[in-house]
């Protein structure tokens, strides 16, 4: 069973890695979108952790909620609001339980990738996160490394892909070629997920 | 870049409703709304915020200034928030979702920017209520140029 502390975990873990790995999402969002979306994913990351240190979460649901509502407030682009969407709704879905197992955790998940596909209108394919989003959440019926393995193929699965979403879209044709930052932060999420649950 | 308030109440009809317009740019905002409110003219406008930008003035969607533009020119009959692309639309709608953290009676309206934003803050001048400003704005997208 997974409790409060283990969200806190994969919240700062993904912080850091976010962190580590900033210059690199920017640089993919630099072809195709707006080259924010390190800068902006540390940004809201480091929030996240400063809230759940300020204020410790009881519940795994608290601990979704609440880092969901400060991404919406701090990342000043559109992946803000879409994994603050996706971590919400994760979280309200847990609600108040204590502890949390890995398939209702997979369930609240699917949940928040749901209302991502609804807030974005967007659906696999489409060159965005969740195109690594949906394989990571199927695959968390596994095991959380296939999730992380399945996440990390979705987000490869990008590249030859035209954007249908977002500032990429734009560009038509030219987004083909590009891995997109959304689906590679996802796989991320996935990869410190698995690698908390260890 | 701050929220600014321009115009007061409409002409004596009750409480007028609220037109924030949220930018990826402050400059934008600002200058659509100002160009709003001048437009709408004549008399008292209703009251339009700017929330553009991020709050250090670079490009991007803040909810802590689209928050803050929707209390300041909440006036009890609503707030139409106006968005231009992107994370402007998806800030505000997962707001807008969220239920706490604007004033009620704030709704995200389907409109084009500058158009949508001219007719809104006219028809809010005007003494109408948030559905009727609603209205107005999205029928902007029905006005052709060419």
């Amino acid at each position: 069973m997974l409790d409060a502390a283990f969200f806190v975990r994969w919240m700062t873990a993904a912080a850091a890695v976010i962190d580590r790995e900033a210059d690199r999402l920017t640089e993919l969002d630099s072809p195709i979108g707006d080259a924010d979306h390190g800068r902006n994913m540390q940004r809201g990351f480091a929030a996240v952790v400063k809230t759940l240190e300020a204020e410790p979460p009881a519940t795994p649901g608290a601990a979704l909620t609440a880092a969901g509502r400060q991404l919406i407030s701090s990342v000043g682009g559109a992946s803000g609001p879409l994994y603050g969407t996706l971590l919400r709704r994760a979280g309200k879905v847990l609600g108040d339980a204590p502890q949390v197992s890995v398939e209702e955790l997979r369930s609240g998940l699917a949940a928040g990738v749901d209302a991502v596909g609804q807030l974005g209108g967007s659906a696999p394919g489409d060159k965005t996160m969740l195109d690594a989003l949906v394989p990571g959440v199927t695959a968390l019926s596994a095991s959380f490394a296939a999730a992380a393995e399945a996440a990390e193929q979705g987000a490869l699965a990008t590249v030859p892909l035209q954007a249908r979403k977002g500032r990429a879209s734009y560009l038509g044709e030219r987004s083909i070629g590009h891995q997109d930052p959304g689906a590679t932060s996802s796989a991320l999420l996935f990869a410190t997920l698995a690698e908390v649950a260890k | 870049m701050s929220a600014e308030t321009t115009g007061g109440a409409a002409g004596g009809q009750g409480a007028p409703v609220g037109v924030v317009l949220v930018s990826h740019s402050g400059p934008v905002a600002e200058s659509v709304a100002a160009m709003a409110a001048g437009l709408a003219g004549g008399g008292d406008t209703a009251p339009v915020a700017a929330a553009g930008g991020t709050p250090d003035g670079g490009l991007g969607t803040s909810a802590e200034l689209i928050v803050k533009a929707a209390r300041t020119v909440d006036r009890g009959a609503g707030v139409a928030i106006l968005v231009d692309l992107g994370s402007a639309v998806l800030t505000v709608k997962s707001l807008v979702a969220e239920g706490d953290e604007l004033p009620a009676g704030a709704r995200l309206v389907d409109a084009p920017f500058v158009e949508g934003a001219v007719a809104a803050v006219v028809t809010a001048s005007s003494g109408a209520d948030l559905d009727a400003v609603a209205a107005a704005a999205g029928e902007a997208y029905g006005y052709r140029k060419e």
